[in-house]
C-alpha cells in the first residue's frame, strides 16, 4: 500500500516536472509568436526568419554553436552553486574576469602553440575563482548574504578589468579600446569553416562531462548536493559545511572563467570588454531551465542560444525588434521560478490520491 | 451535545500538504461557548494545521467552518480576526524595538489627522489591560519585556482586536511555573468574561487544571471529544498515543560494562539566556541502555545536541572514550564510532529530496572505503543501500525514490538504518519512536536492543514515559535542566513514581543521584 501511495505521488511529481518546464516554453513562444503577428507588416516572413533562420544556413547555424560555448559554461557554473543552494551571482564577473585573465598571459607572456593557450585558460580560471569565493568566504565567516555581495563585486571586477586594459594592455594602434593582438599561439582553432565556431566546443563539453561527474559521482559533489538540499543535516551528518559551500564557489568560479577565457581566445583577436559580456546572468536562466543539472544544460544552452540567434536573423530581415527574445526569457523564467505555476492542478492531483487512499484505509 | 451551545465547529477538515502528507483526516471539532478548550495530541498529530486552517494561515482540502451556526470562510489572518478569532503563537509576533502600546495597535493605529496618535494609542492599552485584570506597562519597550510579559501583550493584541475566541498554542512550554500560574488566572478571566478559549498542549496537568472540555488528535484523525472531569490523564495520553497496544519489550538484564561516555557538571544556557543544563554529571557504560526521562523541555534537547556536537558548550566536561569533544568537529565525534538518531528527523535526519542511497551514505560518503581514483563507488554503495533496505525492512520504490515520498516511520527506519548500520560503540536515539506507526516502532525498539546486545552503549532519550521505562536499563530524570533522580534498575518502577519526579515534586537526595557516576 506504501508502495501504491508512493509511486502515484511520485508519478505526478516527476511528470509535472517536465510538464511545467514545457508549458513555460510553450506558453512564451506563443505569446512571442502572437507579439510578432501584431507588430509586423509581415508576420509570416517575420516568423519564417525567426524560427527557422538559425538552421537555414550553416553560417547562422555556426553563430548558434558560437553562442552556444559560452552559455554552456555560464549556466555549468551556476549550476554548481545552486546545487550548493549558493545564489552566488559573481559568475558575471568570473566570466569577465577569466577573459581578462587569459588576455594578459595571451598578449603578456610567449609561449608554445597549445601550451600557451591551455596557460592562458588556467589563469582565466585562477581569475574566476578568485572572484567566486569572495562571497562564500564572507557568507562562511560573517554570514554576510551572498546575493548582495557578489552582486556588488562584479563592479569591482569590471573596473578592475577595465584599469588593466586601460594602464596595462592597451594597444594604442588598435584604433579602438583594445589589448595588443593574440599570437596565433594562443588563439582557440576554428573547426567550422566560414563559421566562428572554435576548439572552445570541444571543452565545454568536456566540461559538461567533467561537472556533472564531479556532482553526482565525487564526495565532493556529494557534499555539495547534501549540503544545498538540508544544511542541517549535511551538518549533523558531519560534512564540513562552510568548507562545502567555498568548494562549490571555487567550482563555480573556475567555470565561469575558463568560459570567460575560452570566450576571448576563440572569438577575439584582441581583449576588449569594456562591459560586463552578460553569460553569467543567461546561466542563470540556463541552470534554472536545466534545472541545476549538467546533463541539460547544453540542451538549454542550445535552446537560449536558438532563439538568441533567430530572433538577431528576424531583426535583420524583417520589421520586428530583436527585443523579443527578451519577452520570452522573462515569461519562462517567470513561470518556471514561480514555484506555484500549475501547482493548484499538482496539488488537485494529490490530495485526490491521497483521499483514496484515506478511504481505503491504507493511510495510517 | 446541544449544537445550539457551540460557538464554532469545523467539519470534516481534510488537509493535504503538497508533499502529499495528510495532515488533517476527515476531524470534527467543536467548542462551546466561554469554555476553555483543550486540543491535545502528539506532535505531528495534526493540531497545529487545525488551528492554522481556523486562523486563515493555511486552507482546508474539504470541510467547512460554522460560527454560531453560520458557515464562514477564512481565507486570511485578518478575515479571521474580523470573525473574532485571535491566535497567540509559540514564537511571539512582536516588534521589540517598539514600545507595548505601539505594538498593541500595530495595524489599526489611532490617527490625529494623518499622524500616529501615541496618546490615544497608550490609552487604548491602558484600557483593555484594566478591562482583563492585566498588570502591564504600555511605555515599556517589548525587547525589554520578560517572555511572560510579552505574553501577555500578545493575549491584549487579540483581545484589543475584539477577539471572541482566543487560539493559544503551548502558551506554557517557554514559561516558569510562576508564569504559568499567572497565566491560568487570568485565564480564567477570560473565561468568565465570556470568552472562549482553545488551549493547545501536551502537559496534562495543566489541561486537567484549567481545561473544561478536550479534543483529542491522533495522527491527524480526531478521536476522542469529552468533559476533562470525566477523563483521568492517564485516558487522556492512552487516547493521544493510541497504546492499546502495548509493547512488551524482549530483553535480557544488561551486563554493564566500562563507561563510555562520561559528562560531569555540565551547565547550558539557550538562546533566551534561561538556564538549560544545570551541572549535570552522569556516566553511561557499554552494554546498558541509558534512558534519559523527563517532560519535554527540561533540557534533553540541549544535552542531546551537546554530546552529539550540534551544540558548542562552556561549562563541564563532556569525553567520549576518554576524549574531551568540546573543540571536536562533527566528523571527528562521528569518528569516535558515535551516531545519533536526532529528534528532528525532518531536519536533521534527512535530506527529503534526496535519494534513500544518498541518505544511507551522509556519515560515510567520504572515506577511503567508498571512493577510488576520485570517484565514489556507485557499484559498492547501491549494495550496501540495498541490503539496509531489507535489512531495516524500509517500505519504497526502490534505494533512487526520494526520501520525501516515505512515511513517517519508514523515513525513520532508513535514518536508523544509516545510525545503527555505522557499528557505533555509543549511539544517542532521541525520541526514536515518535510519530511513527506501531509496526515501525516496535521495530526500531528490537533494534536498539540488538545494539546493546552487541556490546553498545545506548543513550535513549524519549518523552514516552512508557517507551524509556521499559526500554531503559537505567536511567536518570531530568527536572528544569538538573538530574532529579537516579534508577540503577527499571524494574520495579511504577508509572506514579516516575511522574512525580517528572513534574519536579519529588527529588532523590544528591548521594543517591550521585551513583549514576559509575568511574571516579
Amino acid at each position: 500500500m506504501q508502495n501504491k501511495r508512493s509511486y502515484s505521488s511520485k508519478t505526478i511529481e516527476s511528470r509535472f516536472e517536465v510538464l511545467r518546464v514545457a508549458t513555460a516554453i510553450g506558453i512564451s513562444l506563443l505569446v512571442a509568436l502572437l507579439l510578432i503577428t501584431f507588430a509586423s507588416k509581415q508576420p509570416l516572413n517575420a516568423l519564417k526568419w525567426f524560427l527557422a533562420g538559425p538552421i537555414l544556413t550553416m553560417r547562422n547555424f555556426g553563430n548558434v554553436l558560437e553562442l552556444f560555448i559560452p552559455l554552456t559554461f555560464g549556466g555549468l557554473s551556476i549550476a554548481v552553486m545552486f546545487q550548493c543552494n549558493q545564489f552566488n551571482m559573481a559568475a558575471e564577473g568570473s566570466f569577465f574576469l577569466g577573459g581578462l585573465g587569459a588576455g594578459i598571459i595571451a598578449v603578456g607572456i610567449k609561449m608554445p602553440a597549445g601550451i600557451h593557450a591551455a596557460a592562458a585558460i588556467a589563469v582565466g580560471a585562477l581569475f574566476g575563482v578568485v572572484l567566486c569565493v569572495i562571497p562564500a568566504l564572507m557568507k562562511v565567516k560573517w554570514k554576510a548574504n551572498e546575493v548582495v555581495s557578489s552582486l556588488m563585486l562584479n563592479y569591482v571586477a569590471l573596473f578592475f578589468g577595465n584599469y588593466v586594459l586601460q594602464y596595462m594592455l592597451f594597444d594604442p594602434d588598435a584604433g579602438y579600446n583594445a589589448s595588443h593582438i593574440f599570437p596565433r599561439s594562443v588563439r582557440l582553432p576554428v573547426i567550422i569553416p566560414r563559421t566562428g565556431v572554435h576548439a572552445g566546443i570541444f571543452l565545454a563539453i568536456i566540461m559538461v562531462v567533467v561537472t556533472y561527474l564531479f556532482l553526482y559521482r565525487t564526495k565532493w559533489g556529494y557534499a555539495i548536493r547534501i549540503t544545498g538540499q538540508n544544511q542541517n543535516f549535511a551538518k549533523y551528518s558531519g560534512i564540513g559545511v562552510g568548507s562545502t559551500i567555498i568548494l562549490s564557489q571555487v567550482a563555480g568560479g573556475a567555470l565561469a572563467g575558463i568560459g570567460g577565457a575560452t570566450q576571448v581566445l576563440g572569438m577575439y583577436t584582441r581583449f576588449s570588454w569594456t562591459t560586463l559580456p552578460g553569460y553569467g546572468w543567461d546561466g542563470i536562466l540556463i541552470s534554472i531551465l536545466a534545472n541545476n543539472n549538467p546533463k541539460f544544460i547544453p540542451l538549454a544552452a542550445f535552446f537560449l542560444a536558438y532563439l538568441r540567434v533567430g530572433a538577431d536573423i528576424m531583426s535583420r530581415r524583417s520589421d520586428v525588434a530583436p527585443e523579443v527574445v527578451s519577452i520570452i526569457q522573462a515569461i519562462i523564467v517567470v513561470l518556471i521560478a514561480g514555484k506555484m505555476f500549475l501547482d493548484t492542478y499538482k496539488h488537485k492531483m494529490i490530495v485526490k490520491n491521497s483521499q483514496e487512499q484515506v478511504k481505503e484505509g491504507s493511510l495510517t | 451535545m446541544a449544537d445550539a451551545d457551540n460557538v464554532l465547529v469545523m467539519e470534516n477538515i481534510t488537509k493535504v500538504y503538497p508533499n502529499g502528507f495528510v495532515a488533517n483526516k476527515n476531524v470534527d471539532f467543536s467548542v462551546r461557548k466561554g469554555e476553555i478548550h483543550a486540543l491535545v495530541g502528539e506532535n505531528g498529530a495534526g493540531k497545529s494545521t487545525l488551528m492554522k486552517i481556523l486562523f486563515g494561515i493555511e486552507s482546508p482540502d474539504t470541510g467547512r467552518i460554522l460560527l454560531n451556526g453560520q458557515e464562514v470562510r477564512i481565507n486570511n489572518p485578518s478575515s479571521a480576526i474580523k470573525y473574532g478569532i485571535g491566535m497567540v503563537h509559540q514564537h511571539f509576533m512582536l516588534a521589540p524595538s517598539l514600545t507595548v502600546a505601539e505594538n498593541m495597535v500595530m495595524g489599526i493605529e489611532p490617527k490625529n489627522w494623518f499622524l500616529f496618535d501615541f496618546a490615544r494609542a497608550l490609552q487604548m492599552t491602558k484600557d483593555i489591560a484594566e478591562k482583563y485584570h492585566f498588570d502591564i506597562d504600555p511605555k515599556a519597550y517589548v525587547k525589554d519585556l520578560s517572555v511572560g510579559q510579552k505574553q501577555k501583550v500578545e493575549i491584549l493584541k487579540a483581545l484589543l482586536r475584539g477577539a471572541q475566541i482566543l487560539i493559544l498554542d503551548e502558551p506554557t512550554a517557554v514559561l516558569t511555573p510562576q508564569e504559568t500560574g499567572e497565566l491560568f488566572v487570568q485565564l480564567k478571566e477570560l473565561k468568565k468574561q465570556g470568552h472562549t478559549i482553545i488551549f493547545i498542549s501536551h502537559k496534562l496537568r495543566e489541561i486537567k487544571e484549567i481545561c473544561d472540555r478536550i479534543t483529542i488528535l491522533r495522527d491527524g484523525r480526531s478521536v476522542g471529544e469529552a468533559n476533562v472531569e470525566e477523563m483521568s490523564e492517564q485516558d487522556i495520553s492512552d487516547r493521544m498515543v493510541g497504546r492499546n497496544v502495548v509493547l512488551n519489550i524482549q530483553k535480557t538484564p544488561a551486563e554493564p560494562k566500562e563507561t563510555i561516555l562520561s559528562i560531569r557538571g555540565l551547565s547550558a544556557v539557550n538562546q533566551f539566556g534561561k538556564n538549560v543544563l544545570n551541572d549535570v554529571s552522569f556516566d553511561v557504560r557499554k552494554g546498558e541502555i541509558f534512558g534519559i526521562a523527563g517532560i519535554e523541555g527540561n533540557g534533553q534537547s540541549e544535552l542531546a545536541e551537546i554530546i552529539t556536537g550540534l551544540r558548542p558548550y562552556s561549562k563541564g566536561s563532556v569525553k567520549i572514550k576518554n576524549v574531551e569533544i568540546q573543540n571536536l568537529s562533527i566528523r571527528k565525534i562521528r569518528e569516535l564510532k558515535t551516531s545519533h538518531v536526532p529528534e528532528d528527523r525532518m531536519t536533521f535526519g534527512i535530506a527529503g529530496d534526496a535519494s534513500i542511497e544518498e541518505n544511507l551514505i551522509s556519515d560515510r560518503y567520504y572515506k577511503k572505503e567508498y571512493n577510488r581514483n576520485g570517484l565514489q563507488k556507485a557499484k559498492k554503495i547501491s549494495r550496501e543501500t540495498d541490503s539496509d533496505i531489507s535489512e531495516y525492512l524500509v517500505k519504497c520504490d526502490g534505494r533512487e525514490q526520494p526520501i520525501r515520498m516515505l512515511s513517517g516511520g519508514n523515513i525513520q527506519k532508513v535514518v536508523v538504518a544509516r545510525e545503527f548500520s555505522s557499528g557505533p560503540e555509543l549511539i544517542l536515539v532521541d525520541q526514536p519512536t515518535r510519530g511513527i506507526d506501531v509496526g515501525a516502532t516496535e521495530f526500531v525498539r528490537k533494534q536498539i536492543v540488538k545494539l546493546r546486545d552487541g556490546g553498545s552503549a545506548v543513550v535513549l532519550i524519549s518523552a514516552d514515559l512508557n517507551e524509556v521505562m521499559e526500554l531503559s536499563d537505567s536511567l536518570i530524570v531530568l527536572y528544569e535542566g538538573e538530574i532529579v533522580a537516579y534508577f540503577p534498575d527499571t524494574k520495579n518502577l511504577s508509572e506514579q513514581e516516575m511522574g512525580e519526579y517528572m513534574l519536579g515534586v519529588k527529588r532523590m537526595p544528591p548521594d543517591q543521584i550521585g551513583d549514576v557516576i559509575h568511574a571516579k
